[in-house]
């Protein structure tokens, strides 16, 4: 296997820790990473968390992604930037299986992940926001939360049954650590009332306490930053950048480029389902390529 | 309407048609009103449980074996149901299930062999069948009786303390335990409606206790039913405030984030329609005991849509709702019934259509007035989604 290669670099002393395609007896992994190559001249250093190579998707007769490439190396905060309709949510949809690609591989930690479920992917440790929020209204924004924990005793048919102590010990707890993600983004005041009421900001707040309340090793957010005013913006960067520091991995699509430069350590673009360029924030944003994307002929 | 018709006796029936349909009601709830699959075949179920449990017990099998095995075999069909469509578009389940109950019906028509088809079956085993109480039995019978209506009321009267409470302090964040959203409405209507149900409650406690001690056999199936009811009712209330419960309601609001966050939607769909089946099979059991005939003319699709009526009525995705909801749609049917039955200008025929007629008119009225149904929480219909 090689994700032991891949989670511990520095433990074994022979590792040449320069080239990390070297190390790489994974096929697959390796024909990906080969593919992300050729989009991405200089690789990361690391075996990435997160690469997916060569994918396509047609809505008839539409390609809406065309051979795009995407890494994204663990600790990293990475963007996806480009203009409307470049294909970047359908790029999260194929890397989170919403939608099954055409052709290409997603790889998680080193394995294929496009034939799982959504669901699948998520246990695993991905999780996805989405673009237009998404809350269930009916529920209360606590309950929200406490749905997102992973590996619930309560949510077996007939441990809900037999384990009532158990249960209602996990469920204080998911309670704490609930409230204590709502309060860090501001809405712990609103915690019992209707998801439902909520207002379009409070509702995109919502979805990524919701996946933080997961506690993945990857979070793919879908402009976190569209509708949200821009003091609550810079909070939501100051909590992403301490939520990396924890150890969380992040994958951002946003148009808010101030977003982008200041958190991002790698950026892609994507135009027309290609990728464009990808580099540090610096270097896109000096990109002649990328500025006459976005600025049109 | 002459005296004889209101008497203990014709109680008992109503408290049993009653409970089979609130029983029934139930499994649909908890299909459609927790876990929002639309379920318009809702009588295979029924059938399936009602058929399987009476012929095995016919073939000798001990009769509460037989009727596990009903409700088993009818948890069966639902996962048949689910397998098939679970994974398609949600309005293919709506269809395949209408589907599903005609074809049910058939074949309990056409294979003779097995159903007797419209001879229908009778001379089947019925619970408490022969049963001579002693008035020691009798005693623990009513005491059993007063117990399940004690906490009946004792629940009533929480809710409506709550309710009271919650009046007082609208403001403010509730107890500290409570996980589900605040209701904030006016609570006279509740009031009304907790002292109706507290006349009527008396009322039918009086009328079983009473039929209890003059024992006959439909006391003691009374007894059985609201007993296994009681029993369902409580075990599905603890359910639908699990996390288990909790997952069914997600994805009744959006079960793409349901799946996003790492919840196996179609297993719990597929368990959902099998509980809620099991349950439409148990009642179908009580439904051939009480009626200690049946043919397949008694599962015609129309109760399907009775059950329906019930849990909109009452209020969907919620389980008091559902037993309130039968009760008045059974109420609704005697006091018509009734009250048409020595008129000039409807004969019988013309009188049961005009019947159903003003239950379509009344639920329209109902719809506009208060579309959440009785017990169903006004502020949940201006959430967007
Ligand atoms: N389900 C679908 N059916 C048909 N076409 C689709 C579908 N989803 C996306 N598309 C098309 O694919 C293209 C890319 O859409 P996508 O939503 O991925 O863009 P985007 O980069 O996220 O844009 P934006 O920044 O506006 O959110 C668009 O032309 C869109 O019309
Ligand atoms: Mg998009």
């Amino acid at each position: 296997m090689v994700d032991s290669a891949a989670h511990q670099p520095d433990s074994s002393p022979d590792n040449s820790a320069l080239d990390p395609l070297a190390n790489v007896q994974n096929q697959d992994l390796a024909e990906v990473l080969a593919e992300v190559e050729n989009v991405s001249p200089s690789p990361a250093l690391e075996l990435p968390l997160l690469a997916a190579g060569g994918l396509i998707k047609n809505f008839g007769g539409i390609r809406a992604v065309d051979h795009a490439s995407i890494e994204v190396a663990p600790g990293s905060i990475t963007g996806l930037i480009g203009p409307n309709g470049a294909g970047k949510t359908t790029l999260f949809n194929l890397l989170s299986s919403f939608i099954r690609p055409d052709q290409g591989r997603v790889l998680f930690d080193g394995e294929p992940i496009q034939h799982l479920q959504p669901y699948q992917i998520a246990q695993r440790g991905m999780v996805r926001t989405f673009q237009v929020a998404r809350v269930l209204s009916r529920l209360s924004v606590l309950e929200n939360m406490l749905l997102a924990a992973q590996q619930q005793t309560g949510e077996k048919f007939w441990s809900a049954w037999f384990l009532p102590k158990q249960i209602a010990k996990e469920e204080k707890e998911l309670r704490e650590r609930a409230m204590a993600i709502l309060q860090s983004v501001g809405l712990a005041h609103m915690a019992h009332e209707y998801a439902g009421a909520l207002s379009g900001g409070q509702r995109k707040l919502l979805e990524m306490a919701r996946a933080l309340m997961t506690r993945p090793k990857l979070i793919l957010l879908d402009e976190p930053a569209a509708g949200v005013n821009p003091t609550l913006i810079n909070q939501i960067c100051d909590h992403i950048v301490n939520w990396n520091k924890e150890g969380m991995t992040f994958l951002i699509i946003e148009h808010n480029m101030d977003v982008i430069m200041s958190l991002c350590d790698r950026v892609w673009v994507l135009a027309e389902g290609r990728n464009l360029a990808v580099g540090t924030p610096g270097e896109i944003q000096t990109n002649p390529q990328v500025l006459e994307a976005y600025l049109g002929q | 309407m002459d005296h004889d018709s209101f008497s203990v006796g014709y109680l008992v029936s109503l408290i049993i048609f009653t409970g089979t349909y609130a029983l029934f009601s139930l499994g649909l709830n908890l299909q459609w009103g927790f876990t929002g699959l639309i379920n318009f075949g809702h009588i295979a179920f029924m059938t399936v449980g009602a058929y399987t449990t009476i012929l095995l017990s016919l073939a000798q099998v001990p009769l509460i074996l037989a009727t596990l095995m009903g409700a088993g075999v009818a948890a069966l069909l639902g996962l048949l149901i689910g397998f098939s469509t679970l994974r398609l578009r949600e309005d293919y389940l709506a269809i395949v299930t209408i589907g599903v109950s005609e074809v049910v019906r058939l074949i309990a028509l056409n294979e003779e062999w097995l159903t007797r088809g419209p001879r229908g079956v009778y001379g089947y085993p019925l619970p408490l069948e022969g049963f001579r109480p002693t008035l020691l039995s009798k005693g623990v019978m009513i005491a059993i009786w007063t117990v399940i209506f004690a906490i009946a009321f004792w629940q009533l009267g929480q809710w409506v303390s709550r309710k009271l409470k919650q009046n007082a302090k609208l403001q403010q964040v509730t107890t500290e335990n409570e996980f589900t959203p605040i209701e904030r409405s006016r609570p006279i209507g509740k009031l009304v409606l907790a002292g109706m149900a507290a006349i009527l409650g008396l009322v039918l406690y009086g009328a079983g206790a009473a039929s209890l001690f003059n024992y006959d056999y439909k006391a003691g199936l009374m007894l059985v039913l609201v007993i296994v009811l009681a029993l369902i009712f409580w075990r599905l209330e603890w359910l639908v405030r699990s996390p288990w419960g909790r997952v069914l309601k997600a994805i009744r609001e959006d079960e793409e984030v349901a799946k996003a966050l790492g919840k196996n939607v179609f297993w719990y769909k597929l368990q959902s329609l099998m509980l809620g089946g099991a349950i439409a099979g148990l009642a179908g059991a009580f439904y051939a005991w009480n009626l200690s005939f049946v043919n397949p003319d008694g599962f015609i699709p129309l109760i399907t849509f009775q059950a329906w009526t019930i849990v909109v009525l009452g209020g969907a995705g919620n389980n008091v709702g559902t037993p309130l909801g039968a009760a008045i749609f059974w109420g609704y049917n005697t006091i018509t019934r009734f009250a048409l039955e020595d008129n000039r200008l409807l004969d019988a025929s013309r009188a049961g259509a005009f019947r159903i007629m003003v239950i379509g008119l009344l639920l329209m009225i109902l719809m506009v007035w208060r579309p959440q149904g009785i017990l169903g929480k006004k502020e949940e219909l201006t959430l967007g989604r």
